[in-house]
């Protein structure tokens, strides 16, 4: 499944500059692993050691939050807009 | 997420450029400020260029004294509503009841939009308010003056 993927400026080093990318994957982890293999380095940057999402990063598909669909095994379908979003918060 | 590094403070800043806040927005925030006292309010600023002409006051889901997170779904909400009016972000604004108007070491570390201009106004028991403004890149802070109106 190609998807479009919005990537947040702190990103955009890792992803020639770009603000939006292709990737492909069934599901939000394969498209994730996709994304590492396009632009390395970038999987560490939204996921801890363990491969869970980063607790201040937040991931849509067409602008429903994946913690409240399957997490990581989120479906995804041809043309999907997946956004990248961290959070803002701070003390 | 850690920031790239490089990531530099003029790729984001026009020197001699500031942030023009016209007086029905400053005023807006300041009331946002002390009405969510003694918690931590938080919100954005949206505009094209040097001005700003939208505030979008959010929820902070910590709902605490020391720290804030904005509702992620409200956030997309909003960020969908400022692509579609063509505004972007250029500021975002919290609260520091009872504490200085300077970025926390919380601030710092989860400073992740370059883009914008941190804003933090300090509130005290007297409602008294105080405000500062930066830019946070790399984990390292600048104070960025704006025209407050």
């Amino acid at each position: 499944m190609a998807v479009k993927v919005r990537i947040p400026t702190p990103l955009r080093g890792l992803t020639n500059g770009q603000g939006e990318v292709e990737a492909a994957g069934r599901t939000i982890g394969d498209m994730l692993v996709d994304l590492e293999n396009r632009y390395p380095g970038i999987k560490e940057r939204l996921c801890d050691e363990a491969g869970n999402l980063r607790r201040f990063v937040n991931i849509y598909v067409n602008e429903e939050d994946i913690r409240f669909k399957q997490g990581s095994d989120t479906a995804l379908s041809d043309g999907d807009d997946v956004s990248i979003v961290p959070a803002i918060a701070g003390g | 997420m850690s920031r790239a590094a490089h990531l530099k403070y003029d790729d984001f800043v026009t020197s001699g450029v500031m942030l023009i806040i016209p007086s029905n927005i400053s005023s807006a925030m300041l009331e946002h400020v002390k009405a969510d006292f003694p918690f931590e309010c938080c919100g954005l600023l949206a505009g094209k260029g040097d001005a700003v002409s939208h505030i979008y006051r959010m929820s902070n889901t910590d709902k605490s004294k020391v720290t804030y997170l904005m509702d992620p779904a409200e956030q997309m909400r909003v960020f969908k509503e400022m692509r579609s009016l063509e505004l972007e972000l250029k500021a975002i604004y919290h609260s520091h009841p009872n504490h200085p108007a300077w970025p926390s070491r919380t601030d710092i570390e989860l400073a992740y939009y370059p883009e914008a201009v941190y804003i933090i106004i300090s509130i005290n028991d007297s409602r008294e308010t105080e405000v500062g403004s930066f830019r946070i890149i790399n984990k390292e802070i600048t104070v960025e003056d704006i025209d407050l109106q």
